[in-house]
């Protein structure tokens, strides 16, 4: 097995892969639906937000081991912190699985596992997936958005 | 059938340091030497437009461009070369039989079939079509291996059935649909078969006459050719009587602000300059396979897949999807749990190029009941070697996802 799908698997994402935190519906809240056109994958993405805090967020859908993984590992993150933060860490995410190999990257704790996807250009769209889902619910659009 | 390989430059190179194992052949197929060189030699030696100049390399543009016509004509044993016309592929050849004759022939109330396996170029014109026209589309179902319900065809049948538009060769499944049979049972009913055969004519000799088919288009990328060209051939009478596609030059007779005639077949459907090299390019890919011997091709792949079903079976966790006993070239899988697009990812390293995904086909993907599936599918260069070094590769995915 090569180095860059070692990097790409991490055990972290596999283990996300396998048990999906925070893989349920939330009933009052808002939320949004994300499909990939070109692969089929579909997430939908809920959240309740108070004061402009995330109080709970939670995720549910179809897709590969990146698309879930970085789904899983998003509702961990966010949970807790206001829409400014989520913009600007999705921001920095973004920046991550878009950098150029071997650049250095901001530090983005458990996010860093998603490092990988950089590797490999055409798997971006599955680790930013959620990413734009939660920013629609956020915008409480309730519409499905596309990364296709 | 080992030197072909070799007639495919692309074949030669390595990817992330693994010699190329190319596997997604339903996706586009690799062009051979002859076709480069008869694009560089068009480009170089004749390019000129076509049926306009009184130059010479006019001449030559015009001469090679129709002589590519009757090589398709043969290729497909339609009865005249007026029956073929140059599309851009087989969605626009679908288009324009939906958007003619399907816009002349298809009235509120009407129904037009097509089947569970279609892939969604024969499935969304006739859906608009009838959108605009208030007519019904109905639906062959599948078993679960993959083949078409004839019964339940037969049935769908009735007064109201205008067109049938069906997949030669499944994309997903691999299956080998039975046209001759599907045409027969139209055909004493008075309606119009439409065959979509992109992921036939690569694979196993086409005869239209035999058939009996009204139409059927295929795609040149496909089969070894350049892409942006494709084939549609429909019986004469048939395009003599249909309404113009596209309005523009190289398909009228005579022009005056106030009314226009149009050109005979096949210029009546091609207007503007057509992708004359394509054509050419078509026709070398064509005389390339024929020199080879479609029959020959037909028997060598259909060993290899038999070799490639046993050795895919063989690997723990892997389900095929698609099990017809007539099956040609096509092996669309799932394995465990693991999402085909890991699956792709994985394989792509280790030098194995396969698709995953719905393979535009999301109807069929519901039927199955999965969201998507890894695709391996083979051509005439691929070898017992590609499939071990897939099967190897296979073994990798296991390794990571464990």
């Amino acid at each position: 097995m090569s180095a860059e799908l070692q990097d790409l698997y991490q055990e972290v994402i596999l283990d996300h892969n396998r048990r999906p935190r925070n893989f349920r519906a939330i009933e009052k809240g808002c939320k949004a639906e994300g499909f990939n056109p070109l692969c089929g994958d579909r997430v939908t993405v809920y959240l309740t937000v108070d004061n402009g805090v995330i109080t709970d967020v939670s995720f549910q859908g179809s897709g590969c081991a990146i698309s879930k993984a970085s789904a899983s590992l998003m509702t961990e993150s966010v949970k807790g912190k206001t829409i400014e933060e989520v913009q600007a860490l999705f921001d920095r995410f973004q920046r991550m699985i878009t950098a150029p190999a071997e650049t250095p990257i901001d530090n983005l704790g458990k996010l860093m596992v998603l490092a990988g996807v950089r590797q490999f250009p055409v798997r971006v769209k599955c680790a930013s997936l959620a990413w734009h889902t939660l920013r629609s619910a956020v915008d409480a659009r309730d519409e499905v958005v596309s990364t296709g | 059938m080992g030197a072909i390989r070799l007639d495919f430059p692309i074949l030669r190179q390595r990817i992330h340091g693994k010699p190329l194992v190319y596997l997604d052949n339903a996706a586009t197929t690799q062009k051979p030497q002859a076709v480069l060189d008869a694009l560089v030699r068009y480009y170089a030696e004749e390019n000129s437009n076509v049926h306009r100049g009184v130059h010479s390399l006019s001449g030559r543009a015009t001469d090679s461009y129709e002589a590519a016509r009757e090589t398709a004509r043969r290729f497909l044993n339609a009865a005249d070369p007026n029956e073929i016309v140059f599309v851009r592929g087989t969605t626009e050849g679908i288009n324009l039989v939906a958007r003619t004759h399907g816009r002349t022939h298809v009235g509120a109330g009407d129904e037009i079939v097509i089947s569970e396996m279609e892939h969604h170029s024969n499935i969304v014109p006739w859906q608009l079509l009838c959108e605009e026209k208030g007519a019904r589309l109905r639906v062959i179902p599948v078993t679960d291996a993959g083949e078409l319900l004839l019964d339940e065809y037969e049935r769908l049948l009735n007064e109201r059935t205008k067109i049938v538009a069906i997949a030669h060769v499944s994309n997903v499944l691999g299956t080998i649909n039975p046209v001759a049979d599907i045409v027969r049972l139209a055909k004493a009913r008075g309606i119009t078969v439409v065959v979509d055969g992109a992921q036939a004519v690569a694979h196993m000799p086409v005869d239209v006459q035999a058939l009996g088919c009204d139409f059927y288009a295929f795609s040149g990328h496909k089969i070894f050719g350049p892409t942006g060209v494709g084939v549609l051939f429909g019986r004469k009478a048939l395009l003599e009587s249909m309404p113009v596609y596209q309005g523009g030059g190289g398909m009228i007779g005579r022009v005056t602000f106030e009314r226009t005639t149009f050109a005979d077949l096949p210029y009546k459907f091609e207007a503007g300059t057509p992708d004359i090299a394509g054509a050419i390019g078509l026709a070398a890919a064509l005389d390339y396979l024929t020199a080879i011997g479609i029959e020959r091709v037909a028997s060598y792949e259909d060993e290899l897949l038999t070799y490639a079903t046993g050795a895919l079976r063989e690997v723990p966790g892997l389900r095929l999807t698609g099990t017809a006993p007539s099956k040609a070239s096509v092996l669309s899988f799932v394995l465990g749990d693991v999402h085909p697009h890991d699956i792709g990812t994985i394989l792509d390293r280790e030098g194995v190029a396969v698709r995953a995904g719905h393979h535009c086909c999301q109807p069929l993907m519901t039927r199955l009941g999965v969201p998507a599936t890894a695709r391996a599918s083979l051509a005439l260069y691929n070898t017992r070697e590609d499939v071990d070094a897939l099967v190897a590769a296979l073994h990798t995915v296991e390794e990571v996802f464990g």
